[in-house]
């Protein structure tokens, strides 16, 4: 186990050569540069301004120094916000989009878990239909139409919660964890649903039937572990998603965090800031993907590595 | 008996028993069988086809009945504004714009309608682009299996743990915007490439099961190339059209995706959610459209893999 962790840990060199050496050859090759806007600069204003950035050394030396830069995680200033380094935006964002995403998973875990579990044990039932067209639902449902209907009704229509903005750990909070999860709560329930019908016609539980465990020993001790299997598998890539997920919900409501940041680093071609936020995001959905791995091996008995 | 291999499949439930005299029948006859028993398929059907039906030739009923098109914009100024739904200029009931009008007063029905074709275009086109890769390179891994396996999927893996949704949004950000039509295939590229990884996992693990199943093995035994078993067994597995168009819609909602004029569901959105407090249907009209759609094919797809597996039918 302590060698496979080890091993992952090791792929974070090639992944992150491959991922920043790739963001950063788009950037390069994309016509423009961050300085072209509308007007055409003075060609002494731009001389100063290529010289102040290097960009007018050779490229190995730019891709260098981003290396460099990247391997000892300091990211630079950033060039649309002069004086504020990566690395602290980074450091105001991060708390944003975390607190966001945590929540909104373990709200989607919760209600999934359970709703699934049910929809399974009491199979072709109305709670079973129930829950399961309500899981279509929100699977269909793009979390920009989502969000927005939450606001029209709960914030302009009857005026319970706030509409929009970061307040920290706050009721503001609502509103975008329900919409960021509805979409994983979903999914939850549907693989929690499958899982656990698939585990409760296997043998090891008719076994634990036939030793006289109650239903519910049976339920919670035995089937629900192999039952969650699917779950687990799927917390990767829903880990890799909830960052796009939050980037759209981020815009709806406003929200000072990563995703926000990075759809206009990007626009003003704000080039130490995409690679900040790239290299960071992606040790990150290694990070949790290594995680889920882990969690397998302990629902999963069979599973060594 | 379409071919050898789809005869295989386990007979349904309600087949001839073994001492009855043994009619043919194939997987396709079976699903399409098995499909029309599932009425929540059927009306994911239904309305998939009356959605693409719609935006197929609505914009241009549209056009012949009231003159109005996605981009056109009122000469007259005082119809220059937002409109509610079945609401003349003024106030009284009408029939010239079922879904109201956005800000420019065009017609929102005309823009859904387009941006209908345009999502189902981008999805369909995209799917195909990672279909073709990721079941290439998944069904390569799994079926010759050994180290041309473990290559590929290491390489699968470094590409999988980054977040790609951040690298097309680098590359649309960066090339994009130049003209709409570029914008399209740069969406198709993009999506297609980003979305095979998770094919040719599904993909390899697919075939790594099933090869040692004894329906396999029996196909193989009766000739059946390799490739026919693999694309007829697995390929119902890959039904992603939904989950490309959400991706795309995110993009456009983003501005990274369809450029105006053109329009798309996202973009729609996106465009209704700075007036939703005054002008609540410019959102709600495409947003709906869009939930609807996604839910019927959502519906559509869940059938169509029950109806293709012949094992699910004892769940």
């Amino acid at each position: 186990m302590a060698r496979f962790i080890l091993r992952r840990l090791l792929v974070i060199v090639p992944m992150l050569l491959v991922v920043v050496s790739l963001t950063w050859g788009l950037i390069r090759v994309a016509p423009g540069n961050f300085y072209s806007g509308e007007k055409k600069l003075p060609a002494a204003i731009e001389k100063n301004i290529r010289e102040k950035y290097g960009l007018d050394k050779p490229w190995y030396v730019q891709y260098g120094r981003m290396l460099s830069n990247t391997a000892r995680g300091d990211f630079g200033e950033s060039l649309k916000y002069p004086g504020t380094t990566v690395n602290s935006i980074l450091a105001s964002t991060l708390p944003v989009s975390a607190t966001l995403g945590i929540l909104a998973y373990l709200l989607a875990l919760a209600v999934g878990i359970t709703a699934g579990t049910i929809a399974a044990l009491k199979q072709n039932s109305r709670a079973d239909y129930a829950s399961m067209a309500a899981a279509m639902l929100g699977i269909s449902m793009p979390n920009f139409v989502l969000g927005p209907t939450l606001v029209l009704l709960f914030a302009l229509r009857w005026y319970w919660l706030p509409p929009a903005r970061w307040d920290g750990f706050s009721v503001h909070l609502i509103l975008p964890v329900l919409t960021l999860s509805a979409v994983y709560m979903a999914y939850i329930a549907r693989l929690t649903r499958s899982g656990m019908l698939e585990v409760l016609r296997s043998n090891y539980i008719r076994t634990a039937r036939a030793k006289g465990l109650t239903e519910r020993q049976v339920v919670m001790r035995h089937a629900v572990r192999g039952g969650l299997l699917p779950v687990v598998s799927f917390s990767g890539p829903a880990l890799a998603f909830l960052i796009s997920g939050t980037v759209v919900v981020e815009r709806i409501f406003a929200l000072p965090g990563l995703g926000n940041y990075f759809i206009n680093a990007n626009l003003n071609r704000d080039e130490p800031l995409i690679i900040g936020i790239v290299a960071f995001m992606s040790i990150a959905v290694l990070f949790f993907n290594l995680l889920v791995d882990v969690a397998y091996a302990f629902f999963d008995p069979r599973i060594r590595y | 008996m379409a071919t050898p291999s789809s005869s295989l499949a386990v007979p349904p439930a309600d087949a001839p028993r073994a001492d009855a005299p043994v009619t043919g029948t194939s997987l396709g006859k079976d699903a399409v069988k098995r499909l029309r028993k599932n009425r929540l398929a059927v009306f994911g059907f239904v309305v998939v086809c009356i959605v693409v039906a719609a935006s197929l030739v609505g914009p241009w009923i549209i056009e012949r009945a009231t003159g109005y098109t996605y981009d056109y914009i009122p000469t007259d100024p005082s119809l220059v504004n937002a409109q509610p739904p079945f609401t003349a200029p003024d106030g009284s009931f009408s029939w010239l714009h079922p879904m109201g009008t956005d800000d420019a007063g065009r017609d929102i029905l005309a823009r859904v309608l387009l941006g209908g074709r345009i999502s189902l275009m981008v999805g369909v086109i995209s799917t195909f682009v990672s279909l073709i890769i990721g079941i290439t390179v998944g069904a390569t891994a799994g079926y010759v299996g050994g180290k041309v396996d473990e290559a590929i999927m290491r390489g699968v893996d470094v590409l999988y743990s980054i977040p790609y949704m951040m690298v097309v949004i680098v590359l649309l950000a960066f090339f994009g915007g130049r003209s709409a039509i570029g914008q399209l295939v740069l969406l198709f590229i993009a999506l297609g490439a980003v979305s095979w990884l998770t094919m040719a996992r599904i993909v390899r693990g697919q075939v790594m099961s099933l090869k040692s199943q004894e329906f396999i093995l029996a196909a193989r035994a009766t000739g059946v190339p390799a490739s026919r078993i693999i694309l007829r067994h697995l390929v119902p597995n890959t039904l992603t059209i939904p989950s490309v168009m959400l991706l795309e819609s995110f993009l456009s909602f983003l501005g990274l995706g369809v450029q105006a004029p053109l329009a798309s569901w996202g973009s729609l959105a996106a465009d209704g959610i700075q007036n939703i407090a005054v002008f609540p249907w410019q959102l709600i009209c495409p947003g709906l459209t869009m939930a609807i759609t996604l839910f019927s094919l959502n519906f559509l797809g869940d059938g169509l893999r029950d109806a293709l597996d012949p094992q699910m039918r004892k769940g």
